[in-house]
This record gives C-alpha cells, sequence and structure tokens, in this order.
C-alpha cells in the first residue's frame, strides 16, 4: 500500500464534529470500583490554557480488563464502563472525566504488571501529531515497580502522576511545553 | 495474582517510516511554537494498554450519518461530493467495522463553529459533521458538499486549501490518526503549511484524494477516492 497515511491538525473547529455526548463519563455510575473525578488541565509553553484541545482517555475497568478483543485473558468486562472518554477543553483550558480506579494490568515481559493508569491522547490547533501521555495515581506504591514510569528520568516521573484534591477528585495538569513539561511518549 | 497475566501474543507495531507525520514543532505553522513539546518523546514498549484501543460501537455515539447533504429539510448550497475510499492497514488488510469521522467547512469556506470568524455565509442547511463505519471490506463512504477554502491568520494572505478532516480509532491506541483530505489540483497546496509540514512528499501525496468517474453519479455528483492506510503488524497478511 505504499506507507501509512499521514497526520494532520485537528485544528480549531473539530468539536462540532467529534464531540459525543457523555464523552467525559469514561465509566458510569453504575460501573464497579472506586469512583473517580479527574479534574485536567492543559497549557501552553507560554503558561497560557489551550482552550481548544481535544482529550482522549484510554483504560482498563476496575478489574484491570480491557474492553477490546486483543484482552483476551478471561476477566470480566463490566457494563458500566467502556473505558473511554472524550472531551474538549474549556476556554480556560480545563476539561473533567468522571470514572473508576483501572485495574492493573500486564507489563511487556511475562510476570510483569503495570500501575494503574489511564492512557491519554491530547490533540489541539498547533499539534500536527497526537500526542500521548499517561495519568498514574498518587499514592500508589505499584508505580515504583512499573516498567514504563521505569523508563523515565526521574525529576520528569512526577509529571504524569495525579495530585489528590480530596478521597474522589484528583488533579492532573498537562503542560505542552516549557517549565514542567508532561512526558510525552513515542509509542 | 490470580487472574492470568498475558493475553495472546500481538505482534508488534512499527513505527512509521521517517518523514510520514509532520514533526509537532514545525515553524511554518505557527500555532506550533508554543505547543510542542521540547523534550524528547520518551519511547515505550507496546503493552496491552497500547495493542487495545476504543472499539466501536463506543456506546454513546450516535448512529451513523453518512450523508451530510441530507441533514437539514432543504439541500445545502454547493458542489456535491460523493468521498468514498477504503481503510486498512500497512499490508493492505481492510478495518472493518471502524468508525469513521469527519468535519469540514461549507461550501463557502465557513464552519458551523462558534469561534470561526470569517466573513462568509452560513449555510442553514449544511452542518458539515457526518460518520459512518466501513464494512467487511473495510469500505466508508460520505456523501457531501465540496468544502471551500478560507483564509486563516498564519502569515500575510493564508488560504487554507479545501479539505475534509477524518478521524479514526483504527484497531487500537496506536492506530489513532486525525488527518486531513484534500483535493486534487488544489493550487493553494503548494502554499500549505499544514499539508507542507509532511517532511516525505510521497506521504504528502496520499493525503490528496483522487477523482473518480467511477465514483462520480451521472447528473448527479462527482466523486473522489481517498483510502487510508493505518498502521498494521507486521504479520504475514492473512489471506482474505
Amino acid at each position: 500500500m505504499g506507507g501509512v497515511t499521514p497526520s494532520q491538525t485537528v485544528g480549531p473547529f473539530f468539536d462540532f464534529g467529534l464531540e459525543i455526548a457523555g464523552g467525559e463519563m469514561v465509566a458510569s455510575p453504575g460501573a464497579d470500583g472506586r469512583h473517580l473525578v479527574v479534574r485536567g488541565s492543559l497549557r501552553d509553553g507560554a503558561g497560557d490554557p489551550v482552550g481548544d484541545a481535544l482529550v482522549e482517555i484510554w483504560q482498563a475497568n476496575a478489574a484491570g480488563r480491557y474492553r477490546h478483543p486483543a484482552d483476551d485473558r478471561g476477566i470480566p468486562l463490566d457494563d458500566g464502563c467502556d473505558g473511554f472518554g472524550r472531551v474538549a477543553t474549556s476556554s480556560d483550558g480545563r476539561f473533567t472525566i468522571q470514572t473508576v480506579m483501572p485495574g492493573r494490568v500486564p507489563g511487556p515481559e511475562p510476570g510483569q504488571w503495570q500501575a494503574p493508569h489511564l492512557l491519554i491522547s491530547v490533540l489541539a490547533r498547533g499539534l500536527l501529531q497526537r500526542l500521548a501521555t499517561r495519568m498514574y495515581f498518587p499514592d500508589e506504591t505499584a508505580n515504583d515497580q512499573d516498567p514504563v514510569l521505569a523508563l523515565i528520568p526521574l525529576d520528569r516521573r512526577g509529571t504524569l502522576i495525579a495530585r489528590r484534591l480530596d478521597a474522589e477528585t484528583l488533579a492532573f495538569d498537562i503542560v505542552l511545553q516549557g517549565p514542567g513539561e508532561t512526558v510525552f511518549f513515542d509509542v | 495474582m490470580t487472574t492470568p497475566n498475558q493475553a495472546s501474543p500481538v505482534t508488534a507495531f512499527p513505527r512509521p517510516e521517517p518523514g510520514t507525520h509532520p514533526p509537532n514543532d514545525s515553524p511554518g505553522y505557527r500555532s506550533t511554537a508554543l505547543r510542542h513539546p521540547k523534550e524528547p518523546l520518551i519511547v515505550i514498549p507496546h503493552t496491552l494498554s497500547e495493542l487495545t484501543g476504543p472499539v466501536y460501537p463506543y456506546g454513546r455515539m450516535d448512529v451513523a450519518d453518512s450523508d451530510l447533504t441530507r441533514q437539514h429539510p432543504g439541500e445545502p448550497l454547493g458542489e456535491r461530493v460523493i468521498v468514498e475510499g477504503r481503510v486498512v492497514d500497512e499490508d493492505g488488510r481492510p478495518l472493518r467495522q471502524t468508525l469513521v469521522e469527519i468535519w469540514q467547512a461549507n461550501a463557502a469556506g465557513r464552519y458551523t463553529h462558534r469561534i470561526d470568524q470569517h466573513p462568509a455565509p452560513l449555510d442553514p442547511n449544511f452542518s458539515g459533521a457526518g460518520r459512518t463505519v466501513t464494512d467487511d471490506e473495510g469500505r466508508y463512504r460520505f456523501v457531501t458538499i465540496r468544502p471551500g477554502a478560507y483564509p486563516w491568520k498564519n502569515h500575510h494572505n493564508a488560504w487554507r486549501p479545501a479539505h475534509i478532516h477524518f478521524s479514526l480509532f483504527g484497531t487500537n491506541f496506536l492506530t489513532r490518526l486525525i488527518t486531513q483530505m484534500y483535493f486534487p489540483g488544489d493550487p493553494l497546496l503548494p502554499l500549505d503549511p499544514l499539508f507542507n509540514a509532511i517532511p516525505d512528499e510521497r506521504a504528502r501525496r496520499r493525503l490528496i484524494a483522487d477523482f473518480s468517474l467511477d465514483v462520480t453519479q451521472p447528473e448527479w455528483a462527482l466523486g473522489f477516492n481517498f483510502d487510508i492506510v493505518l498502521r498494521g503488524s507486521n504479520a504475514t497478511p492473512m489471506e482474505r
């Protein structure tokens, strides 16, 4: 076929095309597990809010099962948890998702486990390719053994760990550029 | 842990050839200046997290709506076009039942978006967004209106070539693609910093649809073919 179709920016005018009702509900109120609200923010290299971005979430359910045919490990699905979310940032660069704490999933090597995490795609005007990152959870001892976090220089790992605001609420600040720049991955 | 640790093995998804995707640091496109990460991306292995991803139907999405000329009581203004093609992986295998979402400006080059300031008319009979799902051969088809070019403020007298935005998920998190389809022969293409940010000229050409007399419907609409190739595993192609 002669190669992959190239990426282009999502541009500033996507929301009438990509918005989905209930896109912030990665897991619905009836889902199993510990329910959480993640309050996110997105800032650029000048520290200004990025008010025209699209943020997509992908995660396992509370039992650590992905709703996808490649996850055929026999762990039960949860009808309350699609594991997919899609939200546009507001003009002040903020977004909110409702979800449950995902279970642990296997790492790249046999017998290895990853710490609970969310996969995040950031798309925006000014980004010609999707940026891929992850959100990890605070106070999670499994983070110390996570095989992906282990690939990140110690002084930057913290950019992927959410802050706890209260028992049910976490904050996750994404910085596209400059001091405190979030770690992004080449996947 | 009593749960099984490993899912069935999935062949690795190789990174696209260098030059395929435009770098986020592309100075010709002014908005990249403060938005591209300056730290190097960290290469990570593909775990079950990356080898899975949202699968259609995503419960909360509306039903497919692939005829953008029939979303309102009246007919939209402009040149009716059919855009169809196949969604395949790098080995040519069709991606079945995969979601394809599009959005675009109207014939006058205006988006139905609250922040579009271009002083061109809105069309009450055209919203400019559609969704469909590929069939068992990976085919999709939209009926729409040829979008107009429009000015933007990237540089003096900057105009975007006519384009349709495409969004696809494909097989998993790795295959996520957002792109733009362009029309053949557009004189604005050589001037466009987004299109030309793609380093490899052959890759760039993959974003230009082909005019197709086969797709064209007599007395009704011009047809264009736009095939989309998503990342694939490097396994031996299976028989279809």
